[in-house]
């Protein structure tokens, strides 16, 4: 099976002409790994993706968070990483006045919202005023590492919509590894099944099919 | 009382067969602990050290560092883990290690670049057998950078000391109890940088030298162990 290189934290990087990015240190011009993880060489840069991260906010990421505390004007929201996240109550697609928060927004709820405003000490605020934003009511939540997101989503999404498809679910994929998956109770399983599998072999090459052809069994058995 | 215990056979080697510059084996497994962001198993000789690390903004509020993480590493040993009981939770020493490893780890994290955080490590010895706090530090370096937690180095640690009047590589139990010197010391292996360096014990300058020397001939081998374990969850995911 086809692997990229694989570098452990400080180990040297060869850039070649690429110019450095993501994941590594400089030191006497020289650049070394942060992480254990592989090299990614794209046109113009040369990164480290690492195999397991915490996330970290990034404006206009599109993520699900589940409400952990309910202040007099903002929720705080879990956003799967290190840092907790702030929803203020103007930034909701309903006119909640201070004081009524949990009215709308419990502890425990599940929201998908974009992060608005995140700053150099990783402070967040997100923001549901937005299309698609909203309460996640039914449906299950999952989640998956956060640098194993993009594999599950697939190039132009085609992971997750052979899933969707395949399964017959609903299934939005936050930005910051928690997933909500919805329909049928033996449906969702599969689909989680399904996510399971790609998480464990976000790595390999040629998943893609493999995938669809593990769905299309999966269905046939129905 | 020194004089009157033998540590070294009369062929040379030691009590447990070794060589002088001969290590116990090791064993270092990831993915131990599965709500963890990172983990690791270590067995280095008898003892047995899990390890569990956690990422999270650091709490009370007014203990975070507003520019960086802060490492907290708590070493912790079980009841049973020593021949005759230890009372459990911490006192001098177990603060001590906790310190030690704390700083060690420090220097190897890439601080800057989660602020406001704290990295936890919890160190649970299981079984100790002497070198606890170098075998503590080697597997928490491993779990940290199982935990995708940035890091400039795997910190890699080894013991030394003096027993029968002998420099010897990575003191067993009885060398430890009753031998003369005990020196752990940790490096990041890319710089040659120490980043913990202990001793206790009498020693010459002659013997502190051969013995740091010993160690820094044993730490490229511990390393590549450190980085096999990693390794070998990834094979594990690929199926293999």
């Amino acid at each position: 099976m086809e692997t990229k290189k694989i570098v452990y934290p400080g180990d040297k990087i060869e850039t070649d002409d690429l110019k450095p990015r993501n994941g590594m240190y400089e030191s006497n011009s020289e650049f070394f790994s942060e992480y254990f993880g592989v090299i990614q060489e794209s046109e113009k840069f040369i990164d480290v993706a690492p195999f397991n991260s915490p996330y970290l906010p990034r404006v206009n990421d599109k993520i699900i968070g589940k409400i952990m505390d309910i202040g007099p004007t903002m929720w705080t929201v879990d956003i799967n990483s290190p840092y907790y996240s702030l929803l203020h109550m103007n930034d909701t697609p309903w006119h909640v006045s201070s004081g009524d928060l949990e009215r709308y927004l419990n502890v425990g709820d599940y929201v998908y919202a974009r992060i608005s405003v995140s700053n150099e000490i990783r402070e967040s605020w997100i923001s549901m005023r937005d299309n698609g934003m909203r309460k996640l009511e039914t449906g299950r939540i999952i989640s998956v590492k956060p640098p194993k997101v993009p594999r599950v989503i697939g190039k132009g999404g085609n992971m997750i919509n052979i899933i969707k498809t395949y399964t017959d679910t609903k299934v939005i994929v936050g930005q910051n590894g928690f997933i909500w998956v919805d329909g049928e109770i033996d449906n969702v399983k599969k689909a989680i099944d399904a996510i399971r599998i790609v998480e464990k072999e976000a790595h390999t090459i040629g998943l893609t099919d493999r995938m669809e052809e593990y769905l299309k069994k999966m269905k046939g058995e129905n | 009382m020194e004089g009157n215990i033998k540590l070294i056979r009369d062929d040379g080697l030691r009590l447990d067969g070794r060589a002088n510059n001969e290590m116990r084996p090791i064993k270092i497994q990831t993915g131990v602990v599965q709500r963890a962001d990172g983990s690791a198993f270590i067995e280095w000789g008898a003892n047995k050290i899990i390890v569990a690390v956690y990422v999270r903004e650091a709490y009370p509020k007014h203990a975070q560092n507003i520019d960086r993480a802060i490492v907290k590493a708590r070493y912790n040993m079980s009841g049973y883990s020593v021949e005759e009981r230890k009372r459990p939770g911490p006192d001098r020493r177990t603060m001590e290690i906790s310190k030690v490893v704390s700083e060690a780890l420090s220097s190897a994290i890439v601080l800057e670049k989660l602020p406001r955080a704290e990295v936890d490590v919890f160190i649970q010895v299981l079984e100790a057998d002497a070198g606890t706090r170098i075998a503590s530090l080697t597997a928490s370096s491993v779990a940290v950078a199982d935990a995708g937690v940035p890091m400039r180095d795997l910190v890699v640690g080894c013991t030394a000391g003096k027993a029968d009047g002998k420099v010897v590589l990575d003191l067993s139990k009885d060398e430890d109890n009753f031998g003369q010197a005990d020196i752990p010391m940790a490096i990041l292996p890319r710089t040659g940088k120490v980043v913990l360096l202990q001793l206790d014990g009498n020693v010459t300058e002659e013997e502190f030298n051969e013995a740091t020397s010993m160690m820094m001939e044993a730490m490229p081998r511990i390393s590549e162990l450190q980085r096999n374990a990693l390794m070998d969850k990834y094979s594990l995911e690929d199926g293999e």
